[in-house]
């Protein structure tokens, strides 16, 4: 059911990931200005959009569940989040590296963009716990909807008050207008930008795939166990 | 090809990666786990049938 057409998307994110390393070390020129340090910005950056899209999308599919009752739209909209926590480890890591790099410190927290990233982590870092917690699982599938979308309104909310905020230390290079890159570095970022978004995907799948086939071999062991005695 | 620069930012650009590629590497390993052990209780599964079927 979830694991259809994964070993195509599987090979696709590599191929995908191949190609965007590639750009990344042998086709986009340093940055004048940060020079090759800035070369962290085509994973930090897409990653942390991948992320922030996929707790948006947790929401969207809780309303689906929500809408239909259907059990599946709960376990997809669990492991978008899921996922996505996983990923905001990696920006949170990899954006402390390239402030480090860049700033000398590897945190700075009058900066609105990575103090609003942190609590929008922090928040979704309760989703389990919360779900968890709860054992009717009727009621985990409802609470956690309702938290997925509460907190999925709060994601761009929160990163449209950051836009607004001045001064900003970190750097705009997506605006209204596009994106301010030379052609090259465009190109590489938007690679990279599927890439993420590919390896996003297919870890969801892995990972829907993996918790269906371990309920289907529960329902099937409590379905032997009464007449196996 | 350009020169890997291997002075201060090529070890902070080399670190960023190194830990993007060990998050996706330890997803694996904890993949392959849960395979193993979806093996496990599928192959308990199957010797439980086998056994209900010899018995009836």
């Amino acid at each position: 059911m979830f694991g259809r057409g994964l070993r195509a998307l599987s090979v696709a994110t590599a191929l995908a990931v191949l190609v965007a390393f590639g750009l990344i070390f042998f086709y986009a020129p340093n940055d004048a200005d940060q020079g090759f340090v800035q070369k962290i910005f085509y994973l930090h950056v897409p990653l942390a959009i991948v992320c922030l899209g996929g707790f948006i999308a947790g929401g969207v599919l809780a309303v689906k569940f929500l809408r239909s009752g259907d059990r599946a739209w709960d376990l997809r909209s669990y492991v978008a989040i899921h996922m996505s926590v996983i990923l905001g480890i990696a920006v949170l890591i990899t954006g402390s590296i390239w402030a480090k790099a860049s700033w000398g410190h590897w945190w700075v927290w009058n900066e609105p963009t990575l103090v609003v990233f942190l609590i929008v982590f922090l928040l979704y870092c309760v989703y389990q716990p919360l779900r968890f917690s709860i054992e009717d699982s009727e009621r985990q599938a409802r609470y956690a909807s309702v938290f997925a979308i509460t907190a999925g309104v709060f994601v761009p909310l929160c990163f449209a008050a950051v836009r607004l905020a001045q001064p900003l230390v970190h750097p705009r290079v997506l605006t209204g207008a596009g994106a301010s890159l030379p052609p090259s570095m465009a190109l590489t970022f938007f690679v990279c930008l599927l890439a993420m978004t590919l390896v996003y995907v297919t870890l969801c799948k892995v990972e829907l795939t993996s918790k269906h086939s371990r309920d289907m071999i529960r329902r099937l062991r409590r379905r032997l166990e009464p007449a196996g005695g | 090809m350009p020169a890997l620069p291997l002075g201060t930012g090529g070890t902070y650009v080399a670190a960023a990666y190194v830990v993007f590629l060990a998050l996706i590497f330890v997803y694996v390993v904890v993949i392959g786990a849960r395979a193993a052990r979806l093996e496990r209780d599928l192959a308990a599964l199957t010797d439980a049938l086998d056994k209900k079927e010899a018995a009836g």
